[in-house]
């Protein structure tokens, strides 16, 4: 048996209407399959619509042109398969650690006693199991980014979107937070699509990185699959010479789009 | 500066003021005294008639009058701006077309509303009450439906994606919200509550601190109107206490809730 695509974004073009009345095409023609249990990354420069695509597998943006299907179902209104991991503290600073975790099942109905048992249990898995009466404000960023990580698990989405989700984070604790979603994301194995603008990130935990070109207009201009080994560490594994060697590979095609993002922005600023 | 310090600094200032005023307003300086008694009465007086009003519990009465309006202005005040507040955040089209009277009404100096009310109301409770709840109004009103347009994007998209649907978003997300804004300009509401009452008091009425003190007044008693100043200046100080105790309790989870004040 198998299973059908989770994601099949196809010739999806994104535009927006800017104040002046132009029409800003932020992503142009974008065809996208992440199947059943794979890791996807899609890298590119600042700027170049990586959230914008995200967005629309999220049902948050509807694309100008070309379609989303999800589980070969075309994506009308917000996708209910998906969880959504933002870059941005996303999670209510007026609920507890535990709360925020619990919502998810009550307001499918779980009985309260039972969500919050549940979320104590997947608060632990994420190592926050002392925390759970603290506010977010209490917590330190990677804390917060662990809530949110449990926030969105223990609705058990069947496809996971993530936006940079650890990219204010300081670099040790990336690392521990990388290896930790690996660890998650290894129990149940959901569709992930994870949305960075750091290729080491996305060679190390992908088993896929898609290359986005710089904006307007991005397209996807590469795809790699990523063969090293699981179970990785991410910390290890960026020693190993078959890492160097992708890293290298995939560099090279997307160091001329970084310094064309750079270009681009700096001629925005001036402009 | 040591707590300690500063509470001896702080006793210490008004023990020089009051000391000051009973010594200018009894002793005469170069044969003249420099606060006529007519005009500036003097502490033991002032303290004695807040005892006198104590001890006979006339005071308590009045008291029970001005917390009652202010509370009744507060509630009504509070209700009516969240519901509109709400009501303008959900339909901009609605909040653009009443958005002038708005800006209006609130420009108005309440005061003059005054009249009017005691003419619609009586001279009873419900006229201070109106009042009050027309500067309450506002500033509830303002910051709720400022507190539901502010909500964060991203936490209204996650808020959707993790399922909530319309309903759900307005209990978890934007009730919170504009009652977190609502929260922090209390303690301004509560005190307009207790501005309008007592002001409207003091326009009309036949009860309240309000009244005490243009009673006072209308007989030239200097010494009752100070003492009726005091009075509500200590009752207007243990309210905000009491609000800053439900503040401490209710915006917890707000970084700045204790870094405040």
């Amino acid at each position: 048996m198998t299973e059908p695509t989770a994601v099949a974004l196809d010739g999806a073009t994104v535009a927006f209407r800017l104040a002046d009345g132009r029409v800003y095409t932020a992503v142009e023609q974008a065809n996208l399959a992440v199947d059943h249990g794979e890791f996807v990354a899609i890298v590119g420069p600042t700027g170049c619509g990586k959230s914008t695509l995200l967005n629309v597998t999220a049902g948050l943006l509807k694309p100008a042109a070309g379609t989303a299907r999800i589980f070969d179902k075309p994506l009308n209104g917000l996708n209910r398969d998906a969880g959504y991991l933002f870059q941005a503290d996303a999670l209510f600073p007026w609920k507890t650690a535990i709360d925020n975790v619990a919502i998810g099942l009550e307001i499918r109905g779980t009985p309260r006693t039972e969500a919050l048992a549940r979320a104590q249990k997947w608060l632990t898995s994420v190592g926050l199991g002392a925390f759970a009466g603290r506010y977010p404000h209490m917590l330190s960023g990677g804390q917060r980014k662990r809530v949110a990580l449990a926030q969105v698990l223990i609705r058990d989405p069947k496809i996971l979107l993530m936006d940079e989700p650890f990219g204010p984070l300081d670099a040790q604790t990336r690392q521990i937070m990388g290896n930790l979603l690996l660890e998650l994301w290894t129990a149940d194995r959901k569709a992930v699509l994870f949305v960075t603008h750091d290729l080491e990130e996305a060679i190390a935990l992908a088993d896929r990185v898609v290359i986005m070109s710089a904006g307007p207009s991005a397209r996807i201009i590469g795809d790699w699959p990523i063969t090293l080994p699981r179970p990785r560490d991410i910390a290890e594994i960026r020693m190993e010479k078959d890492f160097h060697a992708l890293h290298r590979e995939i560099w090279g095609v997307l160091k001329d789009e970084v310094m064309k993002g750079y270009v681009q922005s700096t001629q925005a600023g001036a402009a | 500066m040591s707590r300690v310090t500063l509470m001896a600094l702080q006793v210490l200032v008004a023990v020089v003021t009051l000391a000051l005023w009973q010594v200018f307003s009894t002793v005469p300086v170069f044969g003249k005294v420099l606060l006529p008694p007519f005009f500036f009465s003097n502490p033991v007086d002032v303290f004695s008639q807040i005892v006198k009003w104590f001890s006979t519990g006339v005071i308590w009465k009045h008291l029970a009058i001005t917390l009652w309006e202010s509370i009744l202005a507060f509630v009504i005040g509070s209700a009516g701006g969240i519901l509109v507040g709400f009501w303008f955040a959900w339909q901009p089209r609605v909040a653009a077309v009443f958005d002038p009277y708005v800006k209006m009404v609130n420009a108005l100096p309440r005061v003059v509303l005054a009249p009017i009310f005691a003419l619609w109301f009586g001279l009873g409770v419900w006229s201070k009450v109106a009042l009050g709840v027309t500067l309450v109004f506002f500033i509830v009103f303002f910051n709720v439906y400022q507190g539901v347009k502010e909500v964060p994007t991203t936490v209204l998209d996650n808020g959707r994606m993790l399922g909530m649907n319309e309903r759900q978003l307005m209990r978890h997300v934007y009730w919170p919200s504009a009652l977190s804004w609502m929260f922090s300009s209390l303690h301004t509401s509560v005190g307009f509550a207790v501005v309008g009452a007592v002001v409207g008091e003091y326009l009309g009425s036949a009860a309240g601190l309000g009244y005490l003190i243009q009673q006072a007044e209308g007989v030239f008693d200097v010494a009752g109107v100070f003492a009726g100043m005091f009075v509500l200046s200590a009752f207007v100080i243990l309210i905000d206490m009491a609000v800053t105790a439900v503040e401490k309790r209710l915006l917890v989870w707000r970084p700045t809730a204790a870094a405040r004040d």
